[in-house]
């Protein structure tokens, strides 16, 4: 195949991804009348954004006292310094306008019985900087997420948004000064390969909890978008934090709530003791998330795991009278009977720490531009959601702003494509001659690969490396064996094999293009986390432990930047964390402490 | 579109849903079940499966009914699912 023999459809905008985030962009760009292409590998209400439960977080004020500025600061702390103060700034302050602009698209908030905006208290949501828990979390029901993809779905049907279903993005077309002009992409109903050619392009395209092999992410969070930004040489920022959940099922990864524990769930090892009683003398099994996950790979990683591969423990309920379980946790019984196979009556359930959320990705300012190392926006290029790096999460995300992070870099990338779409800064340039030429090599060394590795057998192997070297807690001697071992299956990757060659719904071929996307995540989180030597947020080290200088293992004077990784040579550089809000004072440093 | 197609599309419905949970549930479901049922089942399945996540989970948590009774046996079929 040749590029002339691939088509060529332009538009003024292309949006990879119809999560929330990618919604919220094209409403801007539709409404604001450009004419705007939406890919997406699932129809838009299928995306990962349902999964989120919990809630957005706008200090609205609707039951008690609230400000943007203690929402900003509730941010900051919990990026643990991590998170840079402006984007902070302008997300917390936009979040009320954003919440209110959401319920006028249809969302249907739970409400107070005077109307307004119910909100809820949630872990780290606090008033007057710190001081005590305020209540700031809007939701519909346990259907957050489900209820915001479908009003945004809906406002795009109304702005006559067009979206590519079951399209898969394969590559970004940069051009030789850099600038962005579009994607190459796959239709899977017909195999047909298209350049979508366009002013501005937005990456929306999730995250990629799939790299570990105990995951709450769906199969479909494979990091396609951050996958072609490294390959257009777009480096990755702080993809060494990643935000995990001690209790998943064991091989399934499926969420079992704290609640379990709340209940008088006990974790044992394969001594069949109560092992967080030696970690946690007081709150035992109700310690943090942090202190619990800590515990469990300790216990793994000695030697007191369970099971045929001592790789999990167990959450017991046995204890507890059946009529409890029944009543109380009937949810989870179901979820173990499914998922692991077991009573929870009768048995314990096998968990481990398990991967929830990616912190890093690719580098953008709060406008939603991506933004080069020196801080200069990449010309046509803007990315929104978890896909991105403003950076508001810092070194963990404080729980309910992910779906904040979506409405509102969503809206402001859209913004900053209609800004430089009619002020003439991006307009369609030339595609290069070569503008496939990679993209179609990829496809064709997939399509005549012989003897070559298989596609399952492979990813099986990147996952199952993450999660015994990069997991939760980590440990020097496991991360630098963790970068050997990536670097062997990343030779893996680029000889897998597949039998089918057929153009039409070939499944096949799909998941072996996620696969190398997923190496590319996989090898910048394993390379960043072994070069950063403290403990910062999610990302925590044996070798980097809590001392009087570095409380919580925490060293401001060596560490306190953000990692920057490129795939070419796997290099590593740094850049300043911006300490400097766009209104307010800065938040200064200090011990994280709950 | 053949038989490959037609259960590739499927299969990528199946595995690439909003929730993990109905990804391996689906998943599972096709690999080893759906070969084994007949027309009218099979039909019924391709219909729930085109649900959307959260309609789909409240039919095999059984916090709603089918209306249906050949989707009604198909769900009794996924709730029986245990994902290796």
């Amino acid at each position: 195949m040749s590029n002339s023999s691939i088509p060529v459809r332009k538009f003024d905008a292309v949006i990879v991804g119809a999560g929330g985030s990618g919604l919220r962009a094209a409403i801007q760009l539709s409404e604001g009348g450009l004419k705007t292409a939406v890919l997406s590998k699932v129809f838009p209400t299928r995306s990962h954004t349902v999964a989120a439960q919990g809630g957005v977080s706008a200090s609205l004020g609707n039951s008690e006292e609230d400000h943007w500025h203690w929402h900003m600061y509730d941010t900051v702390k919990g990026s643990d310094w991590l998170g840079d103060q402006d984007a902070i700034e302008y997300m917390c302050r936009k979040a009320p306008e954003v919440v209110v602009e959401l319920e006028h698209f249809g969302m249907p908030f739970d409400r107070t019985d005077e109307g307004k905006i119910y909100q809820r208290p949630f872990g780290g949501h606090m008033s007057n900087f710190g001081e005590k828990p305020v209540r700031r979390a809007c939701a519909a029901a346990d259907r957050t997420g489900h209820a915001m993809l479908h009003a945004l779905y809906q406002r795009n049907v109304r702005a006559n948004t067009q979206f590519f279903v079951e399209w898969m993005a394969l590559d970004l077309i940069r051009d030789e000064s850099g600038q962005v002009l579009g994607v190459i992409a796959l239709e899977m109903e017909t195999g047909e390969v298209v350049a979508f050619h366009a002013k501005a392009t937005i990456f929306a395209t999730g995250g990629a909890g799939r790299i570990y092999y105990s995951s709450t992410n769906a199969f479909i969070n494979t990091g396609d978008g951050l996958g072609m930004a490294a390959r257009a040489g777009i480096a990755l920022e702080d993809m060494e934090f990643w935000q995990f959940h001690p209790t998943g099922v064991a091989g399934a990864g499926v969420l079992i709530t704290e609640g379990v524990r709340g209940e008088g769930g006990i974790l044992r090892n394969s001594d069949n003791e109560r092992f967080m009683e030696r970690y946690a003398p007081n709150a035992k099994d109700l310690a943090s998330r942090d202190v619990v996950s800590r515990a469990m790979v300790t216990e793994i990683n000695e030697g007191r795991g369970c099971g045929p591969n001592k790789d999990f423990v167990l959450l017991d309920i046995t204890h507890l009278d059946p009529a409890t379980i029944m009543k109380r946790l009937p949810g989870i019984r179901e979820i173990s009977i499914q998922f692991a196979g077991i009573d929870p009556i009768q048995a314990p359930i096998p968990v481990v720490p398990t991967c929830h959320y990616q912190m890093g990705g690719i580098p953008t300012n709060f406008k939603g531009q991506v933004v080069a190392p020196d801080g200069a926006p990449v010309k046509g290029f803007y990315a929104a959601g978890e896909v991105a790096c403003a950076s508001v999460h810092g070194a963990n995300r404080l729980g309910t702003n992910s779906l904040l992070d979506l409405l509102v870099f969503g809206k402001s990338s859209g913004d900053s494509v209609i800004e430089d779409v009619a002020s003439g800064a991006v307009v369609h340039q030339d595609l290069p001659a070569d503008f496939a030429d990679r993209t179609l090599a990829r496809l064709n060394r997939l399509n005549t690969q012989t003897g070559g590795s298989n596609v399952n057998e492979t990813r099986l192997e990147l996952q199952r490396t993450m999660q015994k070297h990069c997991g939760v807690f980590r440990f020097k001697e496991m991360l630098v064996e963790g970068v050997a071992k990536i670097v062997e299956i990343e030779k893996a990757v680029a000889r897998t094999e597949i039998k089918d060659k057929s153009q039409v719904w070939n499944t096949a071929r799909v998941e072996a293009l996620e696969l190398d996307n997923l190496i590319e995540v996989a090898k910048a989180t394993l390379v960043s986390a072994e070069a950063r030597k403290e403990s910062r947020g999610a990302h925590v080290r044996d070798d980097a432990p809590d001392t009087p200088e570095n409380p919580n293992g925490r060293d401001d004077a060596n560490w306190h930047k953000h990692t920057l990784w490129q795939r070419e040579g796997s290099s590593l550089s740094y850049k300043p964390v911006t300490m400097t809000p766009l209104t307010v004072e800065t938040i200064a440093l200090k011990t994280r402490s709950y | 579109m053949d038989e490959r197609e037609r259960i590739n599309r499927l299969r990528w419905r199946c595995t690439r849903r909003a929730m993990l949970e109905m990804d391996l549930l689906l998943g599972e479901f096709l690999e080893r079940i759906f070969p084994t049922l007949g027309p009218a089942q099979a039909e019924a399945f391709i219909v729930l499966a085109d649900m959307e996540d959260l309609e789909l989970w409240p039919l095999i948590n059984g916090s709603r009914e089918c209306a249906d009774p050949v989707q009604a046996e198909v769900v009794a079929l996924l709730r029986d699912v245990r994902v290796k």
